[in-house]
């Protein structure tokens, strides 16, 4: 977590959580979590459903309080507050626009509770929906909107306040993929212009790649790991980070010395996993570091397991060959090239990979 | 649940998938469907015909005629003197006290539903079914006993008396009271105004509730700008089913009320039963009659819409 740069001294905290937990009866929803978003910073909460991510987001918005721990908004503790006295807006994830009020009523709303002057209100109602790119609906009621209409005026609703941090829960998730990916991109440049923390749930690893500062994956109320994407992808700091985010081969083997890892075939490969001998580990293997060659083709520099072809899936750009090895099977990933030669299924191959392209996480399935 | 099925009529969309292929086959089709739902409908017409309409038409000729020296009705010398009567101050102060009582049942009955029906509104299935059936229990029992009931309750010496004589309010004397009479007729039909209420607020999605806190509005706030108006459906309703038969009741204020609240329902019964007088009892009858049908219409045509 060293090379985050929000969680630098030099940058201003947003959001502030210490030993953050929340009970629904015996059930622990969020576990003693400590993070800290930055001012200005994407920051995106993954995890699979149930897993916490949306409590957490509930209990920075105000509508769930902690059983435990404390809660900083820009060093003010807000822990206890309602959520009309913290400076955080929400966009949720069925939108919750109000059916009885026009979108101008609608958008206005936070503003007209905060007394805020109508000529004002007019102006920035205005503003807002310009920014979403729906000017021409203010009249409109929300059930006249098509979904990803409803979406941009749930997000104008929100800035349209001002917020010091927006919370964001799966605001994406109902939208069509085409319509997904437009505002994606319209949601990451909107909040570049706007120099606004987002915190963002989500349980689409894709959109939390693409779109994020930093992410934080969650699994049973944990924070397993903060780190920019790349972090994330690259070094994943257990097995359920690494499974949860992209495709993955965990191939299980033990600590043999300070350099050599022993895989349950037998086979060594080289590989620094700075844990003591002994210890069982998984060594991560993304689909697409792997190459796939005939049998004893490896070059120096690359480790290599054998294997059999057992299927082959065709995916346009790229085509995924399962390899069963003699104690699991893993996938291998090729670019779909003309000059590539494409191996059939039951060909015995040879998988390599650079020793530099895998990683290590303790611990087996 | 019949309440729900009276303030919710669901528009029947079926016969739109039928009618695709032609023009005329859609007219066939539509036909056809309206033919069906008026057979299906002829028992509760034919019902409305018998039980409604008819004697609503006798009531209305009866209005007209003029009673005679014997206590009779004459169906003959058509007038309106029964329908001058009700300027009367006598009759003019009944209509007051009955709507003013009719009306304060109806908000009490409002303020007490209404956070009640929010809570069964907001809780588990399992909670709001066993909640609800608490609710229809009174039913059970009839509405006669049940009255008679509070008048051991209100009476002297009863519960209620000796509970304010303890807490040192001396034995209050509620019973033979309009008082009594509001109480009564709270008790009776607060049920009416509970169900209409929990199936609006039971639509409402709760996320809305979150979302106005989320943008600034605190709990009352809320409650104005964003629950009340969207169960005003249920609001509008349930008052109706209070306020109509609270106006027109007649065992309630007849068991609990003394003889100085003499209201409508009462002063009706007495010009058929004692006072011999038809005329003037059916022309009260009939435009109270016709005052809570355009009443409803109303309502139908305004707030229904909604619904």
């Amino acid at each position: 977590m060293n090379d985050n740069p929000a969680a630098s001294d030099t940058t201003v905290t947003a959001v502030g959580l210490r030993g953050i937990t929340k009970r629904f009866g015996d059930v622990v929803a969020v576990d003693n979590i400590d993070l800290d978003i930055g001012d200005g910073e994407f920051f995106a909460l993954l995890g699979p459903s149930g897993c916490g991510k949306t409590t957490t987001l509930r209990m920075i918005a105000g509508l769930e309080f902690p059983t435990q721990g404390s809660l900083k908004i820009f060093d003010h503790e807000v822990g206890t507050l309602p959520p009309n006295k913290r400076p955080v807006n929400t966009v949720f994830q069925n939108y919750a626009l109000f059916p009885h009020l026009d979108i101008n009523d609608n958008v206005g709303f936070g503003l007209r509770m905060q007394r805020v002057k109508k000529a004002e209100i007019k102006t920035r109602v205005g503003e807002a929906l310009e920014m979403v790119k729906l000017s021409n609906m203010g009249e409109r009621k929300p059930d006249q909107l098509s979904g990803g209409q409803q979406q941009r005026i749930a997000l104008a609703r929100a800035l349209v306040n001002r917020p010091k941090v927006l919370l964001l829960d799966e605001p994406l998730g109902a939208l069509d993929l085409k319509l997904r990916v437009e505002m994606q991109s319209e949601l990451k440049t909107l909040q570049r212009e706007l120099g606004i923390s987002f915190v963002f749930v989500t349980h689409d690893q894709e959109e939390a790649l693409t779109m994020s500062d930093r992410i934080g994956i969650m699994d049973q109320g944990q924070l397993l790991q903060v780190d920019p994407p790349e972090a994330i992808y690259e070094r994943p700091v257990n097995r359920f980070v690494a499974d949860f985010i992209g495709q993955t081969n965990l191939l299980e083997g033990n600590v043999e010395s300070s350099d050599v890892v022993c895989l349950l075939n037998g086979a060594r490969i080289p590989l620094d996993t700075g844990l003591a001998v002994g210890s069982s580990v998984s060594v991560i293997l993304r689909p697409e570091r792997a190459t796939i060659g005939s049998r004893r083709e490896i070059e120096p520099g690359q480790s290599a397991v054998d294997g059999v072809i057992r299927s082959i899936t065709y995916l346009g750009n790229a085509i995924v060959y399962r390899v069963g090895l003699d104690w699991m099977e893993i996938d291998v990933r090729e670019e779909n090239l003309p000059h590539e030669t494409r191996h059939e299924p039951g060909e015995e191959v040879t998988v390599s990979w650079d020793h530099g392209a895998v990683a290590v996480v303790e611990g087996q399935g | 649940m019949t309440i729900t099925e009276i303030v919710a009529p669901e528009p029947s969309g079926d016969e739109n998938e039928v009618a695709a292929a032609t023009p005329e086959f859609e007219r066939a089709a539509k036909r056809a469907a309206s033919r069906r739902g008026f057979l299906i409908a002829l028992p509760a017409y034919f019902y409305l015909v018998l039980f409604f309409a008819i004697p609503l038409v006798i009531v209305m000729v009866y209005s007209f005629a003029t009673r005679n020296r014997f206590g009779g009705t004459d169906l003959s010398g058509w007038n309106l003197d029964a329908y001058r009567k009700l300027s009367e101050p006598l009759v003019r102060d009944i209509l007051f006290r009955s709507l003013w009582l009719a009306l304060i049942t109806t908000v009490i009955c409002l303020i007490i539903a209404y956070p009640f029906s929010y809570y069964l509104a907001t809780r588990t299935p399992t909670i709001r079914n066993v909640m609800l059936v608490f609710v229809m229990i009174p039913f059970w029992t009839n509405f006669l006993v049940r009255n008679y009931a509070w008048r051991v309750l209100l009476g002297t010496n009863g519960p209620v008396s000796k509970a304010t004589d303890f807490v040192g309010l001396g034995d209050t004397r509620i019973l033979f009271t309009p008082t009594a009479v509001v109480i009564g007729l709270v008790y009776g039909f607060l049920p009416f105004m509970i169900l209409p209420l929990y199936a609006s607020l039971e639509r409402i999605d709760l996320g809305l509730v979150e979302a106005s806190r989320d943008l600034y509005a605190n709990g009352f706030q809320t409650f104005r700008r964003i629950l009340l108006p969207l169960s005003m459906p249920g609001v509008i309703a349930g008052s109706i089913l209070v306020f109509i038969p609270s106006l027109g009741a007649y065992v309630t204020p007849e068991i609990l009320g003394g003889a100085k609240t003499t209201l409508l329902g009462s002063y009706i019964v007495t010009q058929f039963l004692t006072a011999r007088n038809w005329p003037v009892g059916a022309s009260l009858s009939f435009t109270l009659t016709v005052v809570m049908l355009f009443a409803t219409i109303l309502y139908f045509r305004k707030g229904g819409r909604t619904l």
